[in-house]
Parts: structure tokens; C-alpha cells; sequence
């Protein structure tokens, strides 16, 4: 199929991007690293939009420690947070995602913003920003504000993005000396959206776990958290399973997602020294 | 004229090396000239508007606000389209009872499939004419679907085609010697029930046709990515009303077929059609989701079947149940009852034993139309075969080699025909197994095996056999009444600078046919390969052929082109020998220089043989030959078709909490006769592999019950990708068919028929002893979880 957009223009920087998206008369579409909607464009999944296309506005790209915060431009791409030194030391979760995302051509393109911003249930790293309590910038007609992680993921594809709203920026704090970030999943295939994977995070202040593939937004598993602080790996396992709603489709069927949610649990635990029972 | 082949030091060694492909530089330079590639003057593109129902009448059509797009010039409906094009009807005689409604290029009035094309918008661009399709209103009267294959036949299930009477399409039952009574008898009997998935062949390059009718010369010319021009040219001469020789078919780059592309489409025959009326060319390319929808699928099969053995493990008898529902219509010209027939041809075929009953019932649904697709009916029979030699070790505790051992066919007991009646000319099951052995390793690679397990990690090693049919005669469709030739030609030329032109009817789909031929002719005429140009795929300049299919092309093709090579250096050495007053016989030619054969002293170059035939003719006797061009054609004559044979062996790991099977490793030993590019028939072999191994773990078309199709994507239709695909090991046995000088059969298929039992095999033996066993493809984590009894629901 051929895509079908309403228009194109290109943001000079973030002002501009604004007016534009102000101008198109609720049509307008931000467009980052264009594979998530490209994507859907080519299939007419979205027809007529005004695309506003911000992937030249060089300052919302790259990685910075802003004093106890790690600080990621909503533009940075997959394939650079892969390799970069500051994610590596202070984001490890988001380096091992990379990893997990499609292929190199589409890494090389995609950037972290879109990926929040299309909020695919069962994409890496929404799941991983819920599991690292990041927090998220949005710069709207009306000013900035800042929605943490686990308020921003409404629904399948739904976000708490607002009309001429543009993600701009996600911040997070930077991982403990001694913090654990681990990110395991289950692909059918190298590169595929996963059937279900887990983002567990463990630091002073306890743990905190997202599953992914497990619903319609990626879920923060809170009575596992509650239990694997209290170091009872066979109780989070069982509350991993009941707090899950994964869907059933031609991959896998929800009983098998909510089981393999419950091995990939162990299997973290059992990597990170954690007594099984 | 014969050749040397044991000898790799002859002259004009070629055939036996791997020499370059003369496209694949083309090709990887991105020059390939594809037909999307192609604009003409005029040109215009059609989209289909398709059936969204699986079964809908069409009340009527409503297109004012599709002609109101910009750029939109015409609509058509199945009724417009009947009026210039006959509808076809997919049966062969030889198939007794095959039955199938005539089916329109558009629907008529009534719909059967989701995809199937309803109307037809016709505009400037694909993108205005898509613009178009999108506003073309059709008024749908939904009508019960049938769409599950078991129970197509029961009483309450609606008949998808009143005037056929009832769903079943096909059913043939083999039966020889007394397989209840040898059952009743046996020592062992071990049943299982099989399914295998609906697959399709996904093509890199999609279905691709541009036509242009050229009133002035009362001629239709189709640049079309076809597996088998001449047969399209005749089909579109019969449904349009033309004359076959005002047809010309036009095959340039093909960007692979796999099967898919060597059927007739309704969407491309109405392109033809469209193309006609409009006395405009007219180009469709299929897009992705077309694909899904509307390629042939193939393989939805599911099969009940039982082995008998006694005491020694020998085989006493196979009993095989396969049933296969084929879509809403039978394909056209080569029919769907094929694929069920080569199950009832194909199971139990490596071994020797006498007892064997084989049905296949061939049933309608609304679902897209299957036919033919890589290695037809291979997979499932083999599968289902060796499953079941594989159960029945394990009741005997029996290794799985010594099992098969003890029951393949003696490598000199040819010929010898069949229990299912396939005539086997010469193969070599025990030569290619003890090469495979050695190759893996076995005994080290099973010790490896009992390690691991005692480590908690599930391994199994998993060996299917396996023959293909390659090379068919007209057997196979011809005898049926089809226009499809199974003979083939090539036209060899020598032009003024030496080189030659190769005119061959079997055609390039990117698996380097044109590579085959070229070496071919290097040596039967005593050249470089590089001094060969390759001609295939145009109806008016190649001679008459089949085209591509059913491994053919080396076997029927490269015969051909040995044949007319061969000719050619006759006549080229009698010019020769008249211009060097020598005795042709003394002579031969090597590196493009005529020498004396003995000595091998240079006494003529090609060049300047060329020029004195072409410029000076003069200075030659009259009435001495000199046609530097020579065709010869080839036709099986005494086998139906050239069986190849072979065995593969899989390697893997399951992870038993997950269901994850990792591929470690993969061989394959095959038999394909003479081996004329190693590089290419091990690169055949593995692809081959890879598209079964996509079968066995991967690839599986669904639709929910209203026959909706729910993974009509890359994302959703999983093809096996490179990085889970295994390391894989190729060995050869060669066993040259007698039937040609060349002595090749087919290697096309053979990965693809054996890769999924390998697999299966494999999953099974590492499951062994936990009391699970999967037997219905592909083995997703969930369906080998589900067989641990690991999930709750
Ligand atoms: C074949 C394939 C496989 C893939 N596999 C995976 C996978 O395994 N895991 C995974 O996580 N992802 C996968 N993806 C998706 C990929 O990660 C995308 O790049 C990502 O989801 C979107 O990022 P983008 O920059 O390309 O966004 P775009 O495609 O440009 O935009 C996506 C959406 O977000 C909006 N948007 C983008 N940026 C902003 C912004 N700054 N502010 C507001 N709205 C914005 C757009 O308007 C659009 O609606 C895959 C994609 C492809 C094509």
C-alpha cells in the first residue's frame, strides 16, 4: 500500500515544532524515527496526517547526568543508548534493552521518545522506564510538566501525551552503587516483540518490577515488588501470575505468558543470588 | 559425444565446479530489472478491491465515488471483466473425480475467500488507485463460512459450492497388499496424529505482471515474475480469446517463486484482461498484505497414521489418513489435489516393505486456495514417515539410525518399484546415512547428548530419510490434459567473436539457473563460462518449455543445453575441420580455441572461425554446413520422474521451562545425481533447510472461524530469520540418472522435505522420558510447554 500523509514539514527546533502542531488543526503527527509510524502509514493503519517531523531538532538528542539525575533526549536513538557510557553506568536496564529491539537498521533509526510515545504494551522500553521510576518531560503550547512513568502509559497506544503536546526529554535517577537492573524476555525469534519479558530493578529502596507483552500498557507488578522484598520468590511468582492480563493471540495464548512471566521471575531471581523456594 | 566426467582434469572442466553466477553481480549491484522495475508509456496500475467476507454474495457495486478520485480512470466488477475473460476450471483428468467450480479472474457474484478480488480500480498511480479502491461501496450479503477441514464433509456443514453437491474436492485411496490383516498380526503397532500448518512461500519480490494488448499487432505481451512462462502464455490465450502465438510472456529478474509463482492468479489474469479493454499497459504488483492473502498457500494438512513392525524392527506395513482442505477453489492448471496425492506417492518411501493403505481426502473452505509450494507433499509425508519409524524405535528401544538401517531400500537393489507404486531408478539411503554419520559424529554427538541430560539440559538429535521426486515426465500434469510441458529446450549460438548465446525455456527465479546453464554449455561447446551469455524466460525467443518446477531445471533443462552445446561444437569442428583440412574427429575444442585433439596444440581460434563464417563465407566450400546454431530438446522417457534421495539430521536444545527450541547445528547427505555447481546445490539444499526449518518452528497461517486471516504480516507470519538458523553441514552421494548424458536429478527440494521430521525427531528425543511428544507443526514454545503439561490454563 501507499501511504497516504496530509503534509510534511520539518521543525527547525522546538518552538517551531509547537506552532506547527498548533496549526494543524488536530491532525498533526510527530514524526521522530518514523518506524513505528511509517510503518503504519505504508499500511494505512493512519491516513492524512500532518506530519511534523522533529528528528533534525539536534537538542533533544543525546545522554547527560544532570546532578543525581540521568537525563535522555527524547531523540536519542536505540542503537546510540546501545553504546553509550553514561546509560551503560547509570541506566544498564536501557542498554540490555537495546539489545532486544528489533534490528539494526530499525535501531539505528528509532528513537527512545517515539518508543515511549507510541506505548506499545509490548515494547522494551516503556516497561523499562516504569521499572526505573523515570520521569517524563512534555513540552505542550501551554509550558512544560513532567509525568512520572507510571502515570504516562494509559491504554494500548495511549499515552498521557496531550494534543500538541511533544515528549521532549526522560529522566531518571542514577543506579546505585550496588542497584541490579536486568531485563529477561521471551522472543519466538531474535528481534521480535516479546511474548512476555520482565525489567527488574532492585535498590535501596526495594524492587521494583514491569512486565512487558502482559497487557494493555506495560504493567508495574506491585504485589511481586511487595514480596520479593520480603525475599519470598515463590509468593511474588504467584502474584506475578494474578496481576497479569496478557492477551492471547496467534503467538501464544495468555496462560502462556502468565507462565512464562513466572520462569522468567525465577530465573532472575536465581541470577542474582536470590535463595529459590 | 560423452564426457569424462570422473575425471576432474579434463578440458573444459566446468560442470562439477563452482564457477560465478554471470547475475549475480547484476543482481547484488541492485540492476536487476524486476518488473516493478518497468514504466511504459501510458501505463496505468489496478488495485483490487477485495473481499473483506470469507463467503459473501455481492448484491451489487456502487463506484461513482471512487471514479471521482483524481487520477482514477476506471472500475471494474467481475460481471465487466466475464465479458472479455472466460473463467477456468482446476482439474486434471488423470486425477479421477477432482472436482472444482469455474472461477472467475473477479468475482462474479459471489465471494469465497477473504482476499479474493471483487473489483478492480483501475487510475494513474497505485497510490490514487488504492485512493479509489477505498471508496468503491460493495454491498455484501454474508453467507456461512466453512472453515474448519475436519468436519467439511459432515452433514450440517454448509456446501460452499451448491452445484458441487459437497466439500470434498478429491479423495483417492491406495491400498496394497492387506494392511488390517498385517496390523492385526504385527508384534508392534504405533499410531500418532499429524498436523502440519498452513504456510505460504512469502517471495521477497511479491506477484508482479505488467501487460500491454498492442491492438495494432493483435499481440499481448505479459512482463510477468512467472515460474512458467509458456504455460501462462497459453492460459491467457485460452481465457482472453487469442491466439497462443499472439502471446508473448516476458520473464526478466524473479525475485524467488518457490511454487508461488508458477500458478494462475485471478488479480494477474484480470490485469491481462483490464490491459485489453483499455488498450493501455496495465501494471499490478501485489503488496505485502496481498501476499498473505492471496499467494497460494500450502500444507494444511492433518493426518492419522499407523506403522506395524515386528520384532527386529523391520516394517511391515504404513496406514496412512491424510486430510487437506484446500481454500475455496482448486488452483489453476495444476489443481490442489497434488499435494494430497504426493502424501498417498510419498510416505514410507525410503523403505522397503509391503503392506501399505494411503487416503487423501481433499476438502473446500472459505479460506485463500493452496496449491503447489516448495517440495509439495514432501514435508508432511516425510514427517509423518519418520515420526512414525521414530515411535516405533522407541516402543522397540531401538536406535533410530539402526532402525532405519535395517528397513531402507539396498543401495543395489534398483530398480525397484514401491509399495505406493513410484519406480525407482537407482538411490543410495545406506550410502547417504553411513556419510551422515560420520559427518555428525553420531555415537559422539548422542554421548554429547547423555552429558548434558545428566546436567538437566534436554538434547535431542533427530535423523530424517527421505526421497524427492524431481525431473517429472509429462506424468505429472501433461497426462491430465494440461498445456504444461514437461520437455524443455535450449538454442546454442556462436557468434563472429566466439562467444556464445544459450536460448533456454527452463527459467532464472534468483536460484541461478542461469549460472547452471552457462557452465553446461562452457563445457559441452569448449569455452569459458564467461564467454556464455544466458537467455531465458521470453515466450518468442526461447524454445517451448516448462519452466521452473518440480526440481526440473538442471535435470530436464541442463540436458538440453548439454545436448545443443555438444551439437554446436559438432558443427563448429566440421567448419573446422574443412578450414584446417583436418579430420573433424582429430579435433576438439578447449579454452574457445580449436586444437588438435591429442596434442592439444592450438590450431584455431574461435574468432576466427566466426569471422570467416559470417564475413568470409565465400572462402569456404559450397555447401559445407555451417549453422553455428544448434537446438536440441530432452524429455524423460523412462521413469515418470528421477527420485533423489537423502537424509538429514537435526540438532537442538529445548528449554523445558520456556518451550524455546535453539537449533545447534543441522546436516543433510543428499543424493541428487551429478552435481553440476556444488556452491549452487548446497546453497539450494540450504535454503531449502532454512524454509523447513520455517515449517517446523515458525511459519503457520491462522484465521479465526468466521475465516478472518489474522497474520497477514512480517510481524505476524513468522519466517525463520538468520539468527536462529543453525550452522548447517552439507555432504553429497552422487548417483547420475541413466536417463541423461548429464545424469542430474533435482536438489531444489530435498532441504525443504526433510528439515521439518529432522526437527521434530529432534524435539521428540530430547523430550523423551518426560512423557511429552509433539507431533503437530510448528512446535511453538506454547504447543511444547502444553505437551510437558507445564501450563495452566
Ligand atoms: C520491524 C520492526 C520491529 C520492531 N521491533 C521492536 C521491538 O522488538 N521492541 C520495541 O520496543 N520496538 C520495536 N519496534 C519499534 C521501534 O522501536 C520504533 O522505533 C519505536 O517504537 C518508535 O520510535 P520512532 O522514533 O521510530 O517513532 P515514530 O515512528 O517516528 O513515531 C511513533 C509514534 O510516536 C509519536 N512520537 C514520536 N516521537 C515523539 C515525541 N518526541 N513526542 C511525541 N510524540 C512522539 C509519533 O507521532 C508516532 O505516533 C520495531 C519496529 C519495527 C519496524
Amino acid at each position: 500500500m501507499k501511504a497516504s500523509a496530509g503534509g510534511y514539514a520539518r521543525a527547525r527546533d522546538l518552538s517551531h515544532a509547537l506552532d506547527l502542531l498548533a496549526d494543524a488543526d488536530g491532525m498533526g503527527r510527530v514524526l521522530a524515527g518514523g518506524q513505528s509510524l511509517i510503518a503504519a502509514m505504508n499500511m494505512r493503519l493512519s491516513t492524512g496526517d500532518m506530519l511534523v517531523d522533529i528528528s533534525r531538532i539536534s537538542d533533544l538528542s543525546g545522554v547527560s547526568v544532570q546532578g543525581r539525575r540521568l537525563r535522555i533526549g527524547a531523540l536519542t536513538r536505540h542503537a546510540e543508548l546501545g553504546r553509550d557510557a553514561l546509560i551503560a553506568r547509570h541506566a544498564p536496564l536501557l542498554a540490555q534493552a537495546v539489545n532486544h529491539i528489533a534490528h539494526a537498521a530499525i535501531r539505528n533509526r528509532g528513537t527512545i521518545g517515539g518508543a515511549l510515545a507510541h506505548a506499545d504494551p509490548a515494547a522494551e522500553f516503556p516497561a523499562c522506564v516504569l521499572a526505573l521510576d523515570a520521569v517524563l518531560h512534555l513540552e505542550g503550547p501551554e509550558g512544560s510538566r513532567e509525568v512520572r512513568a507510571e502515570d504516562f502509559f494509559v491504554d494500548v497506544f495511549e499515552t498521557a501525551i496531550a494534543e500538541g503536546e511533544i515528549l521532549t526529554a526522560i529522566s531518571m535517577p542514577l543506579a546505585e552503587p550496588d542497584e541490579v537492573q536486568m531485563l529477561k524476555e521471551v522472543a519466538r525469534r531474535s528481534g521480535d516483540y516479546a511474548l512476555a519479558g520482565l525489567c527488574f530493578v532492585r535498590r535501596a529502596g526495594g524492587v521494583r518490577l514491569s512486565v512487558l507483552g502482559a497487557g494493555s500498557t506495560p504493567l508495574l507488578a506491585r504485589a511481586a515488588m511487595a514480596r520479593l522484598d520480603m525475599e519470598d520468590i515463590g509468593g511474588a511468582v504467584a502474584a506475578l501470575r494474578g496481576e497479569l492480563n496478557p492477551p492471547s493471540d496467534t503467538q501464544a495464548t495468555a496462560a502462556y505468558r502468565r507462565h512464562i512471566a513466572g520462569v522468567l521471575l525465577r530465573r532472575i531471581w536465581e541470577e542474582i543470588g536470590g535463595e529459590s523456594a | 559425444m560423452t564426457i569424462s566426467f570422473g575425471n576432474p582434469d579434463r578440458p573444459n572442466s566446468y560442470i562439477g565446479k563452482t564457477v560465478p553466477r554471470p547475475n549475480a553481480g547484476r543482481l547484488v549491484e541492485g540492476r536487476g530489472h524486476y518488473v516493478d522495475d518497468m514504466t511504459l508509456p501510458r501505463m496505468v496500475h489496478v488495485v483490487f478491491v477485495r473481499s473483506p467476507f470469507a463467503h459473501a454474495r455481492i448484491k451489487g457495486i456502487e463506484a461513482a465515488d471512487a471514479l471521482a478520485v483524481k487520477g482514477v480512470l476506471r472500475v471494474f466488477t467481475g460481471a465487466d471483466i466475464a465479458k472479455v475473460c472466460t473463467p477456468w476450471v482446476a482439474v486434471l483428468a488423470h486425477l479421477k473425480g477432482l472436482k472444482s467450480p469455474p472461477e472467475h479472474a473477479i468475482a462474479v457474484d459471489r465471494a469465497c475467500w477473504v482476499g479474493e478480488p471483487v473489483a478492480a480500480v483501475v487510475a494513474t498511480s497505485r497510490a490514487a488507485a488504492e485512493d479509489g479502491a477505498a471508496l468503491v461501496e460493495v454491498d455484501f450479503y454474508p453467507l456461512p463460512v466453512t472453515g474448519d477441514m475436519m468436519t467439511a464433509l459432515d452433514a450440517d456443514t454448509p456446501v460452499l459450492h451448491a452445484d458441487m453437491g459437497d466439500n470434498l474436492a478429491f479423495r483417492r485411496e491406495h491400498h496394497e497388499g492387506d494392511v488390517d490383516a498385517v496390523m492385526a498380526g504385527a508384534h508392534k503397532v504405533v499410531s500418532a496424529r499429524f498436523k502440519t500448518a498452513r504456510h505460504t512461500g512469502v517471495t521477497l519480490e511479491p506477484r508482479s505482471i505488467l501487460v500491454d494488448w498492442n491492438g495494432a499487432e493483435g499481440q499481448l505481451t505479459a512482463w510477468h515474475a512467472t515460474q512458467a512462462p509458456h504455460m501462462i502464455q497459453s492460459v491467457l490465450a485460452q481465457h482472453l480469446g487469442l491466439e497462443e502465438g499472439r502471446v508473448r510472456v516476458i520473464c526478466g529478474d524473479v525475485g524467488g517463486s518457490y511454487g508461488i509463482k508458477v500458478h494462475v492468479y485471478p488479480d494477474e489474469v484480470a490485469t491481462a484482461a483490464i490491459a485489453k479493454i483499455m488498450g493501455r499497459p496495465v501494471k499490478f504488483i501485489a503488496d505485502r498484505l496481498e501476499s498473505f492473502t492471496t499467494d497460494i498457500h500450502a500444507r494444511d494438512h492433518e493426518i492419522r497414521a499407523k506403522i506395524a513392525v515386528d520384532e527386529t524392527g523391520k516394517i511391515l506395513a504404513f496406514d496412512i489418513d491424510d486430510w487437506t482442505a484446500i481454500g475455496a477453489y482448486s488452483v489453476y492448471p495444476r489443481t490442489s489435489a497434488i499435494e494430497g496425492n504426493q502424501v498417498v506417492n510419498l510416505c514410507g518411501g525410503p523403505y522397503d516393505f509391503s503392506d501399505y493403505r494411503a487416503k487423501t481426502t481433499v476438502v473446500f473452505q472459505n479460506k485463500t486456495p493452496t496449491c503447489q509450494y516448495r517440495a509439495v507433499g514432501h514435508p508432511i509425508a516425510v514427517a509423518v514417515t519418520e515420526g512414525l519409524v521414530d515411535m516405533a524405535a522407541a516402543e522397540l528401544g531401538m536406535d533410530p539410525v539402526a532402525i532405519r538401517r535395517r528397513n531402507m531400500y539396498a543401495d543395489d537393489c534398483y530398480p525397484v518399484t514401491s509399495p505406493a507404486k513410484m519406480r525407482f531408478e537407482g538411490l543410495s539411503h545406506h550410502a547417504s546415512m553411513d556419510t551422515l554419520v560420520a559427518l555428525m559424529d553420531y555415537d559422539g554427538l548422542r554421548l554429547e547428548q547423555a552429558e548434558m541430560r545428566a546436567k538437566g539440559i534436554y538434547r535431542g538429535i533427530g535423523i530424517a530419510s527421505f526421497i524427492e521426486l524431481t525431473n517429472p515426465s509429462p506424468f505429472m500434469y501433461g497426462i491430465g490434459g494440461a498445456r504444461i510441458s514437461a520437455q524443455d529446450g535450449c538454442t546454442v549460438r556462436m557468434d563472429p567473436d566466439g562467444s556464445l548465446v544459450a536460448l533456454s525455456g527452463v527459467t532464472e527465479q534468483g536460484q541461478g539457473t542461469e549460472a547452471m546453464l552457462s557452465q553446461i554449455v562452457a563445457e559441452g561447446v569448449g569455452v569459458s563460462p564467461s564467454r556464455v551469455r544466458v537467455i531465458t524466460g521470453d515466450t518468442q525467443v526461447t524454445p517451448y518449455g516448462g519452466g521452473t518446477w518440480a526440481s526440473r531445471g538442471a535435470g530436464i533443462g541442463g540436458e538440453a543445453a548439454l545436448q545443443a552445446a555438444l551439437a554446436l561444437k559438432a558443427s563448429i569442428l566440421e567448419v573446422a575441420a574443412s578450414m584446417l583440412q583436418a579430420q573433424a574427429k582429430a579435433l576438439d575444442i578447449r579454452d574457445g580455441k580449436v586444437v588438435d585433439a591429442d596434442s592439444g596444440a592450438e590450431r584455431l581460434a574461435l574468432e576466427e572461425l566466426g569471422r570467416i563464417v559470417y564475413f568470409r563465407g565465400d572462402t569456404l566450400p559450397k555447401g559445407l554446413p555451417r549453422e553455428l546454431v544448434q537446438t536440441r530438446h530432452f524429455i524423460t522417457s523412462e521413469y515418470p520422474f528421477a527420485f533423489t534421495n537423502g537424509v538429514q539430521a537435526s540438532y537442538l536444545e529445548v528449554d523445558t521451562d520456556t518451550g524455546i527450541v535453539k537449533l545447534l547445528k543441522h546436516w543433510c547427505v543428499e543424493d541428487c545425481g551429478r552435481i553440476i555447481n556444488p556452491q549452487l546445490v548446497d546453497e539450494q539444499i540450504r535454503g531449502g533447510i532454512v524454509q523447513g526449518l520455517g515449517g517446523a518452528l515458525y511459519e503457520e497461517i491462522h484465521y479465526d472461524a468466521e475465516g478472518q486471516l489474522l497474520n497477514g504480516s512480517m510481524a505476524d507470519y513468522l519466517v525463520p530469520m538468520a539468527g536462529e538458523m543453525p550452522d548447517m553441514v552439507i555432504g553429497h552421494v552422487e548417483t547420475p540418472t541413466m536417463e541423461s548424458t548429464l545424469g542430474a536429478k533435482g536438489a531444489g527440494e530435498a532441504g525443504t522435505a526433510g528439515a521439518p521430521a529432522a526437527v521434530m525427531n529432534a524435539i521428540n528425543d530430547a523430550l523423551r522420558g518426560l512423557g511429552a511428544q509433539v507431533t503437530e507443526m510448528p512446535f511453538t514454545p506454547e504447543r511444547i510447554l502444553r505437551a510437558l503439561g507445564k501450563i495452566e490454563d
